[in-house]
């Protein structure tokens, strides 16, 4: 501060306290001593209780075996396995739960959002009825009324199962399904089927740019559609007409033995979570397509476009570009919501993490790994959903 | 449609039928839409009304409907509760009376509910309380009329609601020097009254930080501008019920031994935080919605850097972000439930320990959340309806 500021008039030197780079250089060093001297204190307060009671803050632990059972476990998983094992095992339940819970949020609330900008009168009341139900009751309670009134209450026990059209029983332990494997000779199959879907997209997108520069009739549905039954009919033939096998589930005793379960938990937690997320979907998507301006719809109409190209080719598009940035919000929503799956003993994330800082007594670093997780999975959703969202709008001009 | 008024209204029937054709039978498959929405919607309401009134049994919650709304708070020392609620009733007349648009809907609810809990027969409610909540649906009504009379200034109204908030708090609470009000332990409020406390306390005692973390944000001092907005951004990172854990599991751990604070206060300072992060951002949408001449004309006249903060861009800013906020007071309020994660006795979890503790209410778990859910359901759409009120009102979207 020894030299004068240079738009200073008078020669005498701006006091310390009305200078406004010391003023602001004080204020933030202050800022940072208060967050950091809060932290510090924390921390120490942390260790001496710890040192106390011998809980360290060192994630050691993680290699040892966890000891307790999960109920749900996509991967092989038991007591014996680390705690490392039992939380990635957490890790992708919740991701399970999200991926399925994104794809059928995103379906219903579009379909309900449409119907509530149905011309059909009724239609629309019924989507608002829906709408305003949901949005008006914590999801957690939708989640008890779906978990213990409904799927664990109402459902028959498991002797008394309802049967569903084929070998798939729906009870109050969950519903049980068949589920295909591949036999030996199946990989052929299996592999001519994820060729036909990234051929049909290839096909379908190339065909249709040379039909928009050309305009030469390339029948680029029908082409599509023809690689996606030809490819898996000849892969069939190939695996000798027998690639899959069949688990079926059987009831023995007091329950089933075979076949894919669907827990109850897990049913209840995507139920709540996808009609509930939808409701606002819902909003989010009749939102966007107001925003539209009517103008578009007319010109579309007067050019000849069907019901479904205006829709597909003009209003939509355009919607988009408003629709995007809260339909993201409503995934970070849909994620940090699955942590609900907690009370009603789904084994996600946060149910797995409670019961290692029980099992573990390691609060604090098993705490730190709960808010990484989550934090890594809403940073990374946001960051690509905005990439897209980017691509989106740069569509527009 | 009758005969009668056929004869006397001509252009009555056309006009229905002309609206139905339009609007149920425009198309084939409009009607045949029509025709399945029709039996979807019978069969829906019939089911539901016959559930609501002959197969559902509502005893968990008729037997027990002082615990839903007031938890373990001792009978003896209901008197208390009662001038609370009896300075909200009254405040909220008064809010009416002055506001009447945006207020309606609720004030209508509220007097709804408590002619609803006066009324309803068979439940566990003693004559008095009966008796008490029904003179309070009437002085809704009589400060209603008293504010159409004599309105009060607004800004008397709104200190009025501050202090009967902090008063209302002091007179649940007590305090050990006081003989007539001696001290009720945290642990034993419960239901619908922790569920306001958490939601109206977690929402009014946010805000100030919310606005400082806003600002905070938008300061061109770097440190502090990255401190607000790592503080933001990690706690709309995670979900709440972390949050909560957080405050009520991992923070004590950070204090020393001799700070130790009720569970439903930990509950409640996670709440503020969590509330806090969410006000900050709809605090930072008002404040980029202002255009820089406003700072510009507030340089022109010499004002300094707080005045203008305080006198010419905050006033503008808070008044655009109302609507954002009860929106965010409403989601708040719903996300009160999960509180019940860390044992505090709101309404849910009054809900779960009457299903809990009373093994002959086994088969009967629908009803009480039901119950649960249209309490949330009637307060958070009244409270909705005048949020949209209050969009209308600012002229917010029309500027």
């Amino acid at each position: 501060m020894d030299q004068p500021s240079n738009y200073a008039v008078s020669q005498r030197p701006v006091p310390l306290w009305r200078d406004e780079r010391v003023l602001r250089g004080a204020a933030q060093i202050v800022s940072a001593l208060a967050v950091l001297g809060l932290l510090a204190w924390g921390l120490t307060n942390v260790l001496r209780a710890a040192d106390q009671r011998g809980l360290g803050l060192s994630f050691g632990f993680l290699e040892q075996s966890a000891g307790f059972p999960i109920s749900e476990t996509p991967i092989a998983y038991d007591p014996s396995m680390s705690f490392a094992r039992a939380f990635w095992v957490g890790i992708l339940n919740t991701l399970k739960v999200i991926i399925v819970g994104v794809l059928l949020a995103t379906g219903l609330g579009t379909a309900v959002g449409l119907a509530r900008l149905s011309t059909n009168w009724l239609l629309s009341r019924i989507a608002l009825v829906y709408i305003e139900a949901h949005r008006n009751i914590p999801l957690l309670v939708l989640l008890f009324i779906w978990y213990r009134g409904v799927l664990t209450n109402r459902l028959p026990d498991v002797t008394n199962s309802l049967r569903w059209p084929g070998p798939t029983y729906l009870s109050q332990r969950g519903i049980y399904m068949p589920w295909p494997s591949l036999t030996e000779t199946g990989m052929p199959f299996a592999i001519s089927i994820v060729l036909a879907i990234v051929l049909a997209i290839v096909a379908f997108r190339w065909l249709r740019r040379v039909r928009e520069r050309t305009g030469r009739p390339t029948y680029f549905g029908g082409v599509a559609a023809a690689i996606l039954i030809l490819l898996p009919a000849l892969g069939w033939l190939l695996s000798g007409g027998q690639p899959l096998l069949w688990d079926i589930p059987i009831l023995s005793g007091f329950n089933f033995e075979g076949g894919a379960r669907v827990t109850p938990e897990f049913t209840a937690l995507l139920i709540g979570l996808v009609m509930y997320t939808a409701a606002f979907i819902a909003e989010v998507v009749r939102a966007g397509i107001q925003a539209v301006d009517r103008g578009q719809l007319e010109a579309a109409r007067a050019i000849g476009l069907d019901a479904a190209q205006v829709l597909g080719l003009v209003i939509l598009p355009q919607a988009m570009r408003v629709i995007i940035p809260p339909l993201i919000s409503q995934y970070l929503n849909l994620t940090k919501n699955s942590s609900l799956a907690f009370f009603i003993g789904y084994p996600d994330l946060f149910s797995v993490g409670r019961i290692m800082i029980n099992q573990a007594g390691r609060a604090v670093p098993v705490f730190a790994m709960i808010m990484a997780a989550y934090l890594v999975m809403t940073l990374v959703t946001s960051f690509v959903l905005n990439v897209y969202n980017r691509r989106i709008q740069l569509i527009e001009r | 449609m009758d005969l009668s008024t056929h004869d006397q209204l001509p252009p009555a029937p056309p006009a229905f039928l002309a609206w139905v054709r339009q609007n149920l039978f425009r198309t084939w498959y409009d009607s045949l839409l029509t025709i399945v929405s029709c039996v979807v919607v019978y069969l829906a309401l019939s089911g539901a009304i016959r559930w609501v009134f002959t197969t559902a049994d509502w005893s968990p919650i008729t037997q027990n409907m002082t615990l839903f709304l007031v938890g373990q708070y001792p009978r003896d020392e209901l008197w208390r509760l009662g001038i609370a609620v009896g300075l909200v009733s009254f405040f909220l007349g008064l809010s009416w009376g002055l506001w009447s648009g945006v207020m309606r809907s609720f004030a209508l609810t509220l007097i709804g509910f408590y002619l609803f809990l006066a009324l309803l027969p068979g439940t566990s409610l003693a004559a008095g309380i009966r008796l008490f909540l029904g003179l309070n649906a009437g002085l809704v009504v009589l400060s209603y009329w008293l504010a159409r009379r004599w309105p009060p200034p607004s800004n008397y109204l709104l200190a009025g609601w501050i202090v009967s908030a902090i008063v209302g708090f002091f007179l649940l609470r007590g305090h050990a020097a006081l003989p007539a009000l001696e001290r009720v332990e945290i642990n034993l409020w419960g239901g619908l009254i922790v569920t306001a406390i958490l939601a109206i306390g977690g929402i009014l005692i946010s805000f100030p930080f919310g606005v400082l973390l806003a600002l905070g944000r938008r300061s061109t001092l770097p440190v502090v501008s990255a401190f607000s907005t790592a503080f933001i951004e990690l706690i709309r990172g995670v979900p709440l019920i972390s949050i909560l854990f957080l405050f009520s599991l991992i923070v004590p751990l950070f204090l020393p031994a001799n700070m130790r604070f009720d569970r439903m206060l930990r509950a409640l300072v996670g709440m503020i935080v969590f509330s806090a992060a969410y006000t900050a951002e709809n605090v930072r949408g008002g404040l980029q919605a202002i255009p820089s001449g406003q700072y510009e004309a507030a340089y022109a006249i010499g004002l300094r850097n707080l005045q203008i903060t305080l006198l010419i861009v905050l006033p503008q800013a808070l008044r655009k972000v109302i609507p954002a906020i009860v929106g965010q007071f409403i989601s708040l309020f719903k996300d009160t439930t999960l509180a019940s994660g860390v044992a505090v006795l709101e309404i849910l979890s009054i809900g779960r320990s009457v299903l809990q503790g009373n093994p002959e209410y086994i088969g009967l778990q629908a009803e009480v959340f039901v119950f649960v859910a249209a309490i949330f359901w009637i307060f958070s759409y009244s409270m909705s309806v005048s949020s949209r009120r209050i969009e209308t009102q600012l002229g917010v979207g029309q500027s």
